[in-house]
C-alpha cells in the first residue's frame, strides 16, 4: 500500500490547497504521473506521484487546504487487494486531515444572543469586528475564534501577489536572521563564450539557437563538481551534501514575486538540452504550470538580474540552501590583455554563501572556477556522463 | 496572410509567453521587450512561437534589430510566401 502524501513544495511553502484531482479511484498511476493540481502561495503546482500503483481512495476534496506531509490518497501496489488496504483507509478517513484547534470555553449566552468564546471576543476586538453579528459554528451556535478569523479573512482576502510577498518575506527574513552570509564577486570575461554562441547560432534555426544563460548555469554546476561544499543544505546544525546538482533558476513573475524551480542533474546535460529545458521551465513558471518536484529539488540557486540592467547582484540565500550565485549585466568594458587595454564583454559573477558551511577562501576558489570554466565554452557545451 | 492576420498571430504568440500582458494595449512603435518586460528567454520563446505560427525563422543577426511590433510585422510580411493583401 502506498500512502501518497502532499510533497514538499519548497522550504517556504508548508501547505497547499487541492484545486483538482487528475486521477480517480481505479486509475492506474505510473511513476512521475501528475496526480493532482495544488494551489500554493506562489502558484498552482502539478504534483507528481513517484510510485506505480492503482488509486484506491482520494482522501481530500478540491478546496481542502492541508499541510505538507498529509496523506491525501492511498494507492494499491501490484498484487494487493482492496480488502488489504481498507482498514488503513478507514483509519485515515476518520482522522481529521487538518488538526482542529482546541475548543475554548464558551461564555454563557445573553438572552437572545449567541454565545461568544473569550478568545473569539478578544480577537474580534483586535480586528474591530462585532462578534455578535456573526454566524456561530460552535456548540449551540456559539461564535468561535475560527468564526472571527473567517470573518476577518472574508473582509480582507489577500490576492496571490500579496500572499506571495508574505511568503518571500518569511523565507528571506529567515535567511537573513539565521544565515551568516558572506559575499564575493568576480569579473568574468565572456569573449570566448559570446564568440562560441555567435558562431553556433549564426546558421541555425531559432529552434536550435543557444542563449548565454544555460552556459552561465552550466559553469556554476561544473564548478560545484569541484567544490561540492556549496551544493546542498544546512539542516539541524550540519551541512548535508545535495544528491545531484540541481540548479534553481530564479524567475521573476510579471504579476509580482518570483519562483526558483530547478533544472536537475545539470552537469550531465549538453548545452542543447539545458537550453531547451530552461526555455520550457521559464515559460511554464510564468504560465503557472510548474511541478512540485521542480520547486523542492534545488541544491543551489542562480539569479540573473543583469537583464534588468544592473551590473552586479548581492543575492540572499534561499534556505536551507547554502549558496546562491548572481550574474549581472553583460557589458563591454575595458580589460587589459597582454598589456593592452581592449573592449571585452564582461559579466560580474557574485557569490553569497553560508559562513557556517564554508569560508571566503573556498568561495573565492569556487568563483575562480566559474570564471575559468567560462573561458572554455566548448567543454561546457558537452554532456558529462 | 494579411497584415492584420499577421499582427493577430504575433500577438497570439506573445500572449502564450506573457499570459498576463494586455496585448491589445501595446504601442506598436515602441520597444516590445520594455512594454511586456520580456527577458532573453521570453524573447527566444517568442521567436520560436513565431516560427511555429507563421513559418518565419528570424536569424540571430536580424533578431537584435527587431524591437517593435511594427518592425516585426514588416519583417514577417515581406517574407511570407504570398505578399500580404492589407
Amino acid at each position: 500500500m502506498i500512502e501518497f502524501r502532499l510533497p514538499s513544495l519548497g522550504s517556504d511553502m508548508d501547505k497547499g490547497t487541492l484545486l483538482e484531482w487528475r486521477v480517480q479511484p481505479g486509475d492506474t498511476v505510473k511513476k512521475g504521473d501528475v496526480v493532482a493540481v495544488i494551489d500554493t502561495t506562489k502558484a498552482a503546482i502539478d504534483v507528481e506521484c513517484w510510485h506505480d500503483g492503482t488509486v484506491e481512495a482520494l482522501l481530500i476534496e478540491p478546496g481542502d487546504e492541508v499541510p505538507v506531509g498529509t496523506v491525501v490518497a492511498v494507492l494499491r501496489e501490484a498484487g494487493e487487494t482492496a480488502e488489504q488496504v481498507r482498514a488503513r483507509i478507514d483509519a485515515l478517513r476518520s482522522a481529521p486531515a487538518v488538526p482542529t484547534p482546541q475548543a475554548a470555553p464558551v461564555a454563557a449566552a445573553e438572552p437572545g444572543r449567541a454565545a461568544v468564546s473569550p478568545a473569539a471576543r478578544r480577537r474580534a476586538a483586535e480586528l474591530g469586528i462585532d462578534p455578535n453579528g456573526l454566524a456561530g459554528t460552535g456548540a449551540g451556535g456559539a461564535i468561535t475564534l475560527a468564526d472571527v478569523e473567517a470573518a476577518a479573512a472574508r473582509a480582507h482576502a489577500p490576492g496571490r501577489a500579496e500572499v506571495m510577498r508574505q511568503t518571500i518575506a518569511a523565507a528571506m527574513s529567515r535567511s537573513k536572521r539565521e544565515i551568516p552570509h558572506y559575499y564575493l564577486a568576480e569579473d568574468v570575461p565572456l569573449a570566448a563564450a559570446t564568440a562560441f554562441l555567435a558562431e553556433h547560432n549564426a546558421a541555425r534555426s531559432v529552434t536550435e539557437r543557444l542563449l548565454l544563460a544555460p552556459l552561465l548555469l552550466q559553469a556554476v554546476a561544473r564548478a560545484l563538481q569541484r567544490y561540492p561544499d556549496f551544493n546542498g543544505f544546512f539542516r539541524d546544525g550540519a551541512f548535508i551534501r545535495g544528491m545531484g546538482i540541481h540548479v534553481g533558476v530564479a524567475i521573476t513573475l510579471r504579476s509580482g514575486g518570483l519562483v526558483a524551480p530547478a533544472l536537475r542533474h545539470v552537469p550531465t546535460k549538453d548545452l542543447d538540452t539545458l537550453n531547451r529545458e530552461l526555455l520550457d521551465l521559464v515559460q511554464r513558471a510564468r504560465a503557472g504550470s510548474l511541478k512540485a518536484s521542480e520547486l523542492s529539488d534545488a541544491t543551489i540557486t542562480v539569479t540573473s538580474l543583469g537583464e534588468q540592467g544592473v551590473r552586479s547582484v548581492f543575492p540572499i540565500i534561499y534556505p536551507p540552501q547554502v549558496a546562491i550565485v548572481g550574474y549581472g549585466r553583460v557589458l563591454e568594458r575595458p580589460w587589459v590583455i597582454d598589456g593592452v587595454v581592449r573592449p571585452v564583454p564582461l559579466v560580474t559573477a557574485s557569490l553569497a554563501a553560508d559562513h557556517r558551511t564554508s569560508d571566503g577562501h573556498r568561495g573565492g576558489l569556487f568563483l575562480a572556477a566559474v570564471r575559468e570554466l567560462l573561458q572554455r565554452p566548448r567543454e561546457l557545451a558537452q554532456a558529462i556522463p | 496572410m494579411s497584415r492584420d492576420e499577421l499582427r493577430k498571430a504575433l500577438l497570439g504568440c506573445l500572449s502564450r509567453i506573457a499570459p498576463e500582458a494586455d496585448v491589445a494595449a501595446l504601442r506598436p512603435g515602441e520597444r516590445l521587450r520594455d512594454q511586456v518586460d520580456l527577458d532573453s528567454v521570453d524573447w527566444m520563446n517568442f521567436l520560436v512561437g513565431v516560427h511555429a505560427a507563421v513559418g518565419i525563422d528570424v536569424p540571430d543577426a536580424d533578431a537584435a534589430r527587431l524591437t517593435t511590433l511594427d518592425q516585426l510585422i514588416d519583417y514577417c510580411a515581406v517574407r511570407l510566401p504570398s505578399r500580404p493583401s492589407g
